[in-house]
């Protein structure tokens, strides 16, 4: 059975988080799903616009909502940021009228709450499933040892993300078991990287950094899994202090490198800490 | 009107509940690096103590990872109580203890209004001009370049139109 649904890539994705996106789009296709990108879409806001005004952070997401309604299809958005600012914009209009009516009037459409803003994880294992991701494996990832990063804003706040369980999410987890890595058990599978002081207090995201990827260590990680670009990023840029730096990938690099995807050696040249390494040392690349 | 009103509009929310349990500063992961933490910070509120409020640097410290919302028995957003306070406090006109933060918030919205998506290529070097760190992150910055997740150039969108109307008229709404 093929599927389709709206994708929403977000900015990240066109530019430092691009191997997400290029790891997405191959791995949807040998599930045989299709991502039909919104056309015309717009940047959410992301971390800023709620910094400066409220409006604005729901009118941008509004405009994007506005666009893939009439496609009738739920929409994907893999980046966490985008989707908790999409969700959130979302949840206003769905639970407050004054706000939607605004919306409605500043963006010219009618909201019908019809289709719902659903992150890449819970497509993977609620839609896909899975014993699909399993037939699809053909290089088990044996012998690699991973812990899940989830972060902030795919789980919290739960009454507006609506992801599994906020305290302590296994959809990731489930993945990467799934396609045969130890998924290790830690404690700071949510706990904030300070990916939105990456920029501005540099030395404040480094201690956060650090101080995961040394839990990591601890925990017996070779390697961190995310499904966040601005977590991504901010991982690799910002480790200092560490004895050893850790790789950080998309869990869909993961997924791609276990379904024999030949693109994945490209993926591994995009990252500022090289994981190719480690996977051809396990004889995976 | 009273700050805590102001803010409870903004944010939705009702800082009064506080009954100062501390589990927003206990879970904080910013808190090392602030003057107050989050508790303080609401019951400044609570007395009104704008002025503390908007010069303090934890405002803008707040990295917004909901994680105080999430425990706070109460059921305050705080992060949407940070947000609110930044609002107000741009709006003041007080100095912000964190002007690299403002700068960057500022030029990023900047962007988006302009094109209707990120640039990243555009963004930095604004950013690096404007705050003059302009030697910072050179290495990872040339790194990414070079691996061509720095586009140079930009997308635009179609509807420019709508992004325009967009800012316009939330702006206009935000000062009412």
């Amino acid at each position: 059975m093929t599927s389709t649904f709206t994708y929403y890539p977000g900015c990240s994705l066109e530019s430092t988080g691009i191997e997400f996106d290029q790891s997405i789009r191959a791995v949807f296709e040998r599930l045989d799903i299709t991502l039909q990108e919104l056309e015309d879409w717009s940047c959410c806001g992301a971390s800023s616009a709620h910094s400066v005004n409220r409006e604005l952070s729901l009118a941008l997401p509004a405009r994007n909502l506005a666009l893939a309604q009439p496609l009738g299809r739920d929409m994907v958005i893999p980046c966490a940021a985008c989707y908790n600012r999409h969700k959130t914009a979302d949840y206003e209009m769905r639970n407050n009228p004054i706000k939607r009516r605004e919306l409605e009037e500043l963006l010219g459409f009618q909201f019908k709450g019809e289709i719902e803003v659903r992150p890449l994880l819970d497509i993977m294992v609620n839609q896909v499933g899975l014993e699909v991701i399993r037939s699809k494996v053909v290089k088990p990832l044996k012998g690699v040892k991973a812990v899940s990063y989830y972060g902030c804003l795919l789980v919290r706040p739960p009454e507006i993300t609506h992801f599994e369980n906020p305290d302590h999410p296994v959809y990731m987890d489930q993945i990467l078991e799934t396609i045969g890595a130890e998924a290790l058990s830690w404690s700071y599978s949510t706990e904030c990287c300070g990916g939105g002081l990456s920029l501005t207090k540099a030395d404040v995201a480094a201690k956060l950094v650090n101080r995961l990827v040394e839990h990591a260590a601890e925990a017996g990680a070779e390697i961190m899994v995310t499904s966040c670009p601005l977590c991504q990023i901010n991982l690799e840029m910002r480790q200092t202090a560490v004895r050893k730096k850790l790789p950080i990938i998309y869990f869909t690099e993961a997924l791609g490198i276990a379904f024999g995807c030949s693109e994945a050696s490209a993926w591994m040249r995009k990252h500022l800490i090289d994981p190719g390494q480690y996977f051809s040392s396990l004889g995976l690349l | 009107m009273k700050l805590t009103d102001q803010v409870n509009l903004i944010s939705q929310q009702d800082v009064q509940l506080c009954y100062h349990c501390h589990k927003c500063t206990a879970g904080c992961p910013v808190v090392a690096d602030m003057e107050y933490g989050p508790d303080r910070i609401l019951r400044m509120l609570q007395m009104d103590d704008r002025e503390r409020l908007f010069a303090s640097h934890d405002i803008w410290l707040c990295a917004s990872c909901e994680t105080c919302g999430t425990r706070c028995p109460n059921e305050i957003d705080i992060a949407r109580v940070m947000d609110a306070l930044r609002m107000l406090a741009l709006e003041s006109g007080v100095t912000p203890a964190e002007p690299d933060a403002v700068k960057f918030h500022r030029l990023f919205l900047m962007v988006v209004q302009s094109m209707g998506r990120m640039h990243e290529a555009t963004l930095f070097a604004a950013y690096k001009l404007w705050t003059r760190h302009i030697l910072a992150d050179m290495d990872s910055g040339a790194q990414l370049f070079l691996k061509g997740k720095i586009p140079l150039v930009p997308h635009l969108i179609k509807d420019r139109d709508q992004i325009k109307k967009v800012f316009k008229e939330t702006q206009a709404r935000a000062e009412q």
